[in-house]
């Protein structure tokens, strides 16, 4: 399929960017300034669920320093409607209302009104005078919680969907959608073991370092400019100009650096406020949210309540698997379920599945994408209860996994057919790493493993290359960069162009200068606008030959090229030489593409992991960790490695501390950095790393996509290590030292 | 109002700022240096780590007045002119950061370390960068880019 030979594809060049952001010169959302600024600040609600009776913002208009002051009242009245705008069909009204919330506040942390003064310290003091008068409700904080009968209910308008069909029924449950394959009571009766097992996750945050930051002005034309840190240019443009009723063409977003993201900045919180208080002003105006903001006013990924139940027989063959999975969506619905009912059962080759799915509002923090959402939470459920399976069968847990791996032809609960795929590889480079049968050195100690997968996404991307007369070339793209991606998709261009990565200098670009370009996510930008890229940088080629044509008086048919060398019959020249005389053979050459494409190929990830046990305290140290996982084609190995590592380490954190420790009238408890504990590098060993490489069918040079799968399975593999370690079996996230305590004193 | 003279990056700097403002704010907002990040604004994060007299500070927790008369080194008083400092060039070659937020922080903490320490361990580096915050990368490429700017140093003085 691909020449094995590349010559940049598999490298490891200095990334791009690099030296601006070794040494501080990268500009970040918050470190944009521009004349004229003010500075908003966002009120948020106290209350985790309120009517709101009457907000009265006089004395804060009042406040000397205060220059605009609104509430969701000042956003233009517009029908609501459904619109996509990134995350899928959504109502307007969702989208507008978590952004200022109107007649109800939903979660504690909810914007509720905003201010534009001199500087941030007034417009905080200004927005503490605004008077709002709340009605408070009870709470429902849980998904269990939420779909009790008499549970409070968040959306009085909010009827479930069931099976697809609209019911009339008004419940916090905004959707229970099935998956069958088989049958599972017949898939049960033939099975020799059956393990049935309840799950509770909590809720836990992306944790990007950098929090949310925008800035927007309200030109004098009309236009609204916006400088923001954010995972999808294009998403806030069209979510700014629907909320503020005015045509996307008006609305300019320039992304910033963005300081990780996660998913969780897909989501648009700040720009349409700050676009409505800079038209309020006649000023730019700045918002950059607090900590405790992002922790409380942005999207955490769901908390969930699910069972799995597994029957196989005693050759080790799973005959039936069940799941039950309701996901907290947080206040609006959208709780990434339907991506867990994908990839609950995604590793196996099964005959009999039955999965049911609950997408259930609560109120908190309204949930977003984390780094294949949906998906971490199942595993954790599925992997756990297939290690207890392959115990009580007396099987290796990777042979059993093995004996049961999806395959190429493994038809989905979920519909999907599998193409290629990388399942059983990744299972083998795991039983084959020496990781797996080192001593683990001492008591208390214990190895698990487990397995996970995420489907990718491939969706619009656009790309311009434009030839410089030294032989370089200049690549425009509209993915903004939050690990590396101008390189890998810089790369992809080099190696069809035949120069070095060096050669193609990236630039991302604000939404007036690039086609439209999905979001960074979905482990999509090295697959979808690399092979933009790839496209463009083909097109360059076709341009070139025809100028080399012309310059040898042939047919451009009769040009070929190598390894950056244009070449008919015995004459050559390389691509820089071709290069210089573009401007005498017809000016500038300008290759372009557009793509949005179908080939996406699932990446399955495994890992082993050690750990130790304190018996006295319940607290797990992580010993040796080891991350395999497909990813089609390596474009920057290290930077490959470093998703593995990273998704990995959030794996972790999930699994062994992360938590929304919540107060039973809805109130986070933990809401800064010392409280809500994310791994340090104290905290970790060496994370070691297999690259697995089952090329995609569907990509040009291979490739899958990386940035997601890699934290599926660590939950699940840090569970089935503590149970070989301290002998207990974990059904709760975080395993923290207390949950350990109590489940050792159980 | 408050009249500060400091010296930053081996460079005299004054500045005016009133008693609330921290550091942090002073060298953003008042100085233009936009290197120092702001991931928290109470100590947890490390993204803006500055040398202060030659000990590594959260400048979000120091008062711009408290820094009268001190030496500050910032993120952008690593590199000696165009040359990087060995250790923000280990951090490219080891690709040691992905969004980059946090490497501000890292590289003067571990320029911190390196300054008094020639060949830390492992468990030293762990330990010494444990108040900087990195959510992308796990730490793994961070410890041994530190262990490469290490080596490097100590080639060099050999």
């Amino acid at each position: 399929m691909s020449n094995p030979a590349y010559r940049v594809i598999g490298t490891r060049p200095i990334r791009h960017d690099g030296v601006d952001k070794v040494t501080g010169r990268a500009l970040y959302g918050a470190d944009f300034h521009i004349a004229g600024l003010l500075h908003g600040f966002i009120l948020r609600s106290p209350h985790a669920h309120a009517r709101i009776r009457r907000i009265d913002t006089s004395r804060a208009a009042a406040f000397p320093g205060v220059k605009a002051v609104l509430t969701a009242a000042d956003f233009p009245a517009v029908s609501d409607r459904v619109v996509d705008l990134g995350e899928g069909a959504t109502p307007l009204s969702y989208i507008r209302g978590n952004v200022l919330a109107s007649g109800k506040v939903l979660y504690r942390g909810h914007a509720v009104a905003a201010v534009a003064a001199v500087n941030p310290q007034v417009a905080e003091e200004a927005a503490s005078l605004i008077e709002v008068d709340y009605e408070a409700l009870p709470c429902a904080l849980t998904a269990p919680d939420a779909m009790r009968e008499g549970a409070p209910i968040l959306h009085e308008d909010l009827r479930t969907k069931e099976f697809g069909k609209q019911t009339d029924k008004v419940s916090n449950v905004a959707e229970h959608f099935q998956h069958a394959l088989g049958d599972v009571a017949k898939g049960f009766a033939e099975a020799d073991v059956i393990v049935e097992r309840e799950f509770h996750t909590a809720t836990v945050h992306q944790g990007y370092i950098e929090p949310h930051p925008a800035t927007a002005l309200w030109n004098n034309d009309g236009r609204v400019l916006i400088w923001c840190s954010t995972q999808g240019s294009f998403v806030v443009r069209d979510t700014t100009a629907c909320i503020l009723d005015i045509p996307v063409s008006r609305v300019r977003v320039t992304p910033m650096e963005i300081g990780g993201g996660f998913g969780g900045k897909i989501p648009v919180y700040l720009e349409p406020v700050a676009a409505l208080l800079s038209k309020k002003t006649g000023h730019p105006v700045k918002i950059v949210m607090s900590r405790k903001d992002v922790f409380e006013g942005t999207g955490p990924t769901p908390g969930s309540y699910m069972k799995v139940k597994i029957g196989a027989r005693k050759d080790g063959r799973i005959t039936a698997a069940q799941a039950y999975l309701a996901y907290e969506a947080g206040a609006y619905p959208g709780a990434m379920v339907g991506p867990g009912g994908m990839c609950v059962f995604a590793a196996y080759d099964l005959a009999n599945v039955l999965i049911d799915g609950y997408d259930v509002v609560v109120n908190k923090p309204s949930t977003a994408a984390y780094r294949a959402p949906g998906a971490t939470n199942a595993a954790f459920a599925t992997e756990t209860v297939v290690d207890e399976i392959a115990e009580k069968l007396g099987i290796d847990p990777i042979e059993f996994r093995l004996r049961n791996a999806a395959k190429e032809g493994t038809r989905r609960a979920d519909g999907p057919k599998y193409r290629r795929v990388g399942c059983i590889e990744v299972l083998e480079a795991m039983r084959n790493h020496p990781h797996y049968t080192a001593p683990l050195g001492g008591p208390n100690r214990g190895r698990g493993v487990a397995v996970g997968f995420w489907f990718n996404v491939g969706l619009p991307s656009s790309c311009t290359i434009s030839v410089n007369a030294d032989g370089t070339v200049s690549l425009v793209e509209g993915s903004t960069d939050i690990g590396g991606t101008r390189t890998s998709i810089a790369m992809q261009a080099a190696e069809v162009l035949g120069i070095p990565a060096e050669d193609v200098q990236p630039t991302v670009v604000d939404t007036d200068s690039v086609g439209f370009t999905a979001v960074t996510g979905g482990s999509r930008t090295t697959f979808a606008t690399g092979w933009a890229a790839y496209e463009a940088a083909q097109d360059v080629l076709r341009q070139m030959k025809e100028r080399a044509a012309k310059i040898w008086s042939t047919d451009a048919a009769k040009v070929e090229i190598e390894r950056g060398v244009f070449r008919s019959g015995d004459r050559t020249m390389t691509f820089q030489d071709l290069a210089a005389r573009i401007g005498e053979t017809g000016g500038p050459v300008v290759g372009r593409a557009a793509v949005n494409p179908r080939g996406v190929g699932g990446s399955f990830s495994g890992c082993l992991a050690d750990v130790e046990v304190d018996p006295e305290t319940g607290k797990v140290t992580v010993l040796r960790f080891t991350s395999v996982q497909d990813v089609g084609k390596a474009i920057h190995p290290s930077y490959v490695e470093g998703q593995m590592q990273g998704g990995s380490t959030q794996g972790i954190g999930w699994a062994l501390n992360e938590e929304y420790y919540m107060s039973p009238d809805g109130a986070m408890m933990n809401s800064s950095l010392l409280d809500y504990r994310m791994p340090t590098s104290l905290d970790l060993p060496m994370i070691d790393t297999v690259i697995v490489e089952v090329p995609n069918p569907g990509h040009p040079f291979g490739v899958r996509g990386v940035g997601e799968a890699n934290i599926v399975p660590p939950p699940a593999a840090l569970a089935n290590a503590i149970y070989r370690a301290a002998g207990v079996r974990m059904s709760r996230l975080p395993m923290s030292p207390p949950a350990i305590m109590e489940a050792l004193w159980r | 109002m408050n009249h500060v003279r400091t010296t930053i990056n081996g460079e005299a700097a004054e500045f005016l700022c009133e008693p609330h403002q921290s550091l942090l704010e002073c060298l953003r907002d008042i100085l233009g240096l936009t290197g120092s990040k702001e991931g928290c604004n109470d100590g947890n994060c490390g993204a803006c780590t500055v040398i202060l007299d030659g000990r590594i500070v959260n400048s979000c927790l120091v008062l711009g007045v408290e820094a009268q008369g001190s030496e500050i080194t910032t993120i952008e008083g690593i590199a000696r002119g165009s040359e990087l400092h060995p250790v923000q060039r280990a951090f490219l070659e080891q690709a040691a950061l992905q969004c980059g937020f946090c490497t501000p922080g890292f590289i003067v903490a571990a320029k911190a370390l390196l300054d008094q320490e020639s060949s830390p361990s492992e468990d030293r580096i762990r330990l010494w960068l444990a108040n900087n915050l990195c959510r992308c990368t796990g730490y793994d490429k961070i410890v041994r880019a530190v262990q490469q700017a290490a080596a490097r140093m100590e080639e060099r003085k050999a």
